[in-house]
């Protein structure tokens, strides 16, 4: 058990020093970027109410971006580090809670 | 011809900011206004509501409100770059911006540059990111007046020579005053009137007019043929609705290249830190594309104008057509005095806020990362935020000198260069966020090198239609593109963005100086950070409280 939190806290600590927090959903940001790819929708036709293609098609690019932010947003809201996850455990705190733990104690 | 009607609405109106703008420096007001954290960041405790009304107000400026839709109205749809620009936005800077909030919350950073000096122990790199930022701000600054201006002379107030700028000159003296007292308060506070102002108008506007002029069909119909008509300089179509086969590379270049840009500027990184915590700023990252929707909108007024055959004013002071003014034209014919005047209060209002913000990130950057680190290393925080409060004022008059003395047409053209200008911290400040592997020296190498390459393209670019040699816009023809007398693209007519190729520039001598440096293992200095810095939060024990956070500097 106690090898278990040793490793648990070598791995978080191997996280921490990289600094970096990966989340595979981080990935949808990517996805307002496709807007970028103008010959796909640099036409006329179709139209909607007169609008043609190339102004109304960007203008449904606006929800698609929030929509992709908002879920990046609420799959990481807890922000936890990659090891908490894996594990599932209750244990693993975030790092600032270890650190406010300390500085009550 | 003075409008009395929409003078007047207007006048009340400027009146009830100007209130709001004293009232301000009581509003949720700290301990004390003499120190940075409170004047310049406004106490670092912004919710979600008032970072949305705030940076709304910030990045969505009275400018872009004018120029945009005279963009698409002078030159078709290459305006509308402004639409995917502000999309891809938020989720190209939603993960880097949290994680500057979080290292500057921590380590007590008030600037861009603040940052860069902790990062690197430089210096020297973090001179040239604040004065990077100082020489972008104070065009943009200047060109807020000019949106403002181009309101005021659309209700009459069109004088010539000095007479004709006094009325901008009086507005900003009553802001720089403001300001001055209250601080980031004031524009978060005014941000609200003005934002709604903005949404009410737009909103009216894009329903009634098209109905007006019989439908969105008639009105791209009256467009397409206005951009068929042959520009007798060049002797080509004046535009087009869609993308050409020559500009589409600058469309996509701009657009990423512009939204990579944004938050490296130094008024928008202040309305970043001012917020309370990574929630506040997550939120806002989805709901500020309102703004986008308001801003596509808007742009599409240009072609409204368009249709209902508006004629720019001819300017007082410069005696050239202003296509700046379309917009308060088209809302000066088309609307009644009471709702014209209503709308002409949005947009002069909407130039206040951004410039105030604008002259704080100045005055924060000139005060932390000049004053402080030059010329009074133990200013204590007191000295700081009077000093950052006197360079408030020299900023905003030193914009408004820029608009009285040099023709306007100089400022757009400043700002245009600014974005390329701006582009070049990108390396130092954004890539700083998540590593430390390009070499501080390497960085200072790739700034000059993107900066003075960047200027050299500039310098290169005419303006046929406006008849000038130089400076002439921000799209380089591949076919001019040369390195050391190298031209890799000739013969090409695809046209891409400035800032885009002078900052692969940068990157690619950082890289390379970094390879050589790593070699010969020149020192890469401290690093003042540490990674659990980057994710810390609002409550977290590594936040220190907000009074004693520039005191540690």
């Amino acid at each position: 058990m106690s090898d278990h939190v040793e490793s648990d806290h070598l791995e978080s600590d191997h996280v921490e020093q990289s600094g970096l927090r990966f989340s595979p959903w981080n990935l949808l940001l990517l996805v307002p970027f496709l807007m970028l790819v103008t010959p796909w929708f640099n036409s006329v036709e179709p139209r909607l109410w007169g609008m043609p293609f190339f102004y109304w098609s960007q203008f449904a690019f606006v929800p698609v971006g929030v929509v992709c932010v908002a879920i990046v947003y609420v799959t990481t809201r807890t922000e936890p580090s990659p090891t908490a996850t894996a594990r599932g455990g209750p244990d693993v705190e975030d790092v600032d809670d270890l650190d406010e733990g300390m500085a009550n104690r | 011809m003075i409008q009395w009607v929409e003078l007047t609405v207007f006048t009340l109106l400027f009146g009830l900011v100007t209130v709001l703008g004293f009232v301000a420096s009581r509003w949720q007001r700290g301990d004390t206004l003499d120190h940075l954290d409170e004047w310049g960041l406004g106490g670092r405790k912004f919710g979600s509501w008032i970072t949305w009304f705030l940076v709304g107000g910030d990045l969505y400026t009275a400018y872009t409100f004018v120029a945009v839709p005279a963009l698409l109205f002078s030159a078709g749809a290459m305006g509308f770059f402004a639409l995917p620009y502000t999309v891809i936005l938020y989720p190209l800077v939603f993960l880097p911006v949290l994680r500057l909030w979080s290292v500057s919350r921590v380590h007590g950073y008030v600037t861009p540059a603040d940052f860069v000096r902790g990062r690197y122990g430089s210096s020297l790199l973090a001179l040239l990111v604040a004065i990077t930022g100082i020489l972008a701000t104070m065009p943009y600054i200047a060109l807020q007046l000019v949106g403002l201006e181009a309101v005021l002379r659309t209700m009459g107030l069109n004088g010539t020579g000095f007479l004709g700028h006094l009325p901008l000159l009086v507005a900003f003296v009553v802001l720089a005053v403001y300001t001055y007292q209250s601080g980031l308060r004031a524009p978060a506070l005014i941000a609200f009137v003005k934002d709604i102002l903005i949404y009410v108008v737009i909103l009216v506007a894009v329903v009634y007019l098209p109905a007006k002029l019989g439908g969105w069909e008639v009105i791209f119909g009256a467009a397409e043929q206005k951009m068929a008509t042959t520009n007798p300089n060049t002797g080509q179509p004046t535009g087009s609705i869609l993308l050409t086969a020559n500009n589409q590379l600058q469309y996509i270049t701009l657009a990423l290249g512009s939204a990579l840009a944004l938050f490296l500027y130094p008024h928008c990184i202040t309305g970043v830190l001012a917020s309370r915590g990574r929630a506040v700023l997550k939120r806002n990252m989805i709901a500020l594309p309102a703004y986008s929707l308001l801003l596509g909108l808007l742009a599409l007024l240009g072609y409204v104008a368009i249709a209902a055959g508006v004629k720019p004013i001819t300017n007082g002071a410069t005696g050239r057509p202003d296509t700046n003014t379309i917009i308060p034209v088209l809302f000066d014919n088309e609307f009644g005095s009471i709702f014209a005047g209503v709308a002409f209060a949005a947009i002069g209002i909407g130039a206040l806020v951004p410039a105030a913000i604008m002259s704080i990130a100045a005055a924060n950057l000139w005060t932390r990362n000049i004053y402080k680190e030059y010329l009074h290393r133990d200013a204590n925080p007191a000295q700081e935020a009077k000093q950052a409060k006197l360079a408030s004022l020299v900023v905003k008059f030193g914009a408004v000198a820029f608009i009285l003395f040099v023709d306007p047409q100089f400022s757009i053209d400043l700002q245009l260069i600014g974005g390329v200008v701006i582009l070049q911290t990108l390396p130092a400040v954004a890539i700083a966020l998540y590593t430390r592997w390009l070499h501080r020296w390497a960085l200072v190498a790739g700034w000059v090198a993107g900066m003075g390459y960047g200027m050299y393209l500039l310098y290169q670019i005419p303006n046929v239609a406006a008849k000038k040699a130089h400076f002439g816009g921000s799209a380089l023809t591949l076919d001019k593109l040369d390195l050391l007398g190298w031209q890799p693209f000739a013969g090409s007519t695809l046209q891409i963005y400035v800032g885009f190729v002078a900052l692969a520039v940068n990157l690619l001598v950082a890289v390379l100086v970094t390879l050589v440096l790593r070699r010969t293992g020149t020192s890469a200095g401290a690093d003042a950070t540490s990674p659990q810095d980057y994710h810390a939060d609002e409550g977290s024990s590594r936040v220190k409280p907000v009074t004693q956070s520039a005191a540690g500097h």
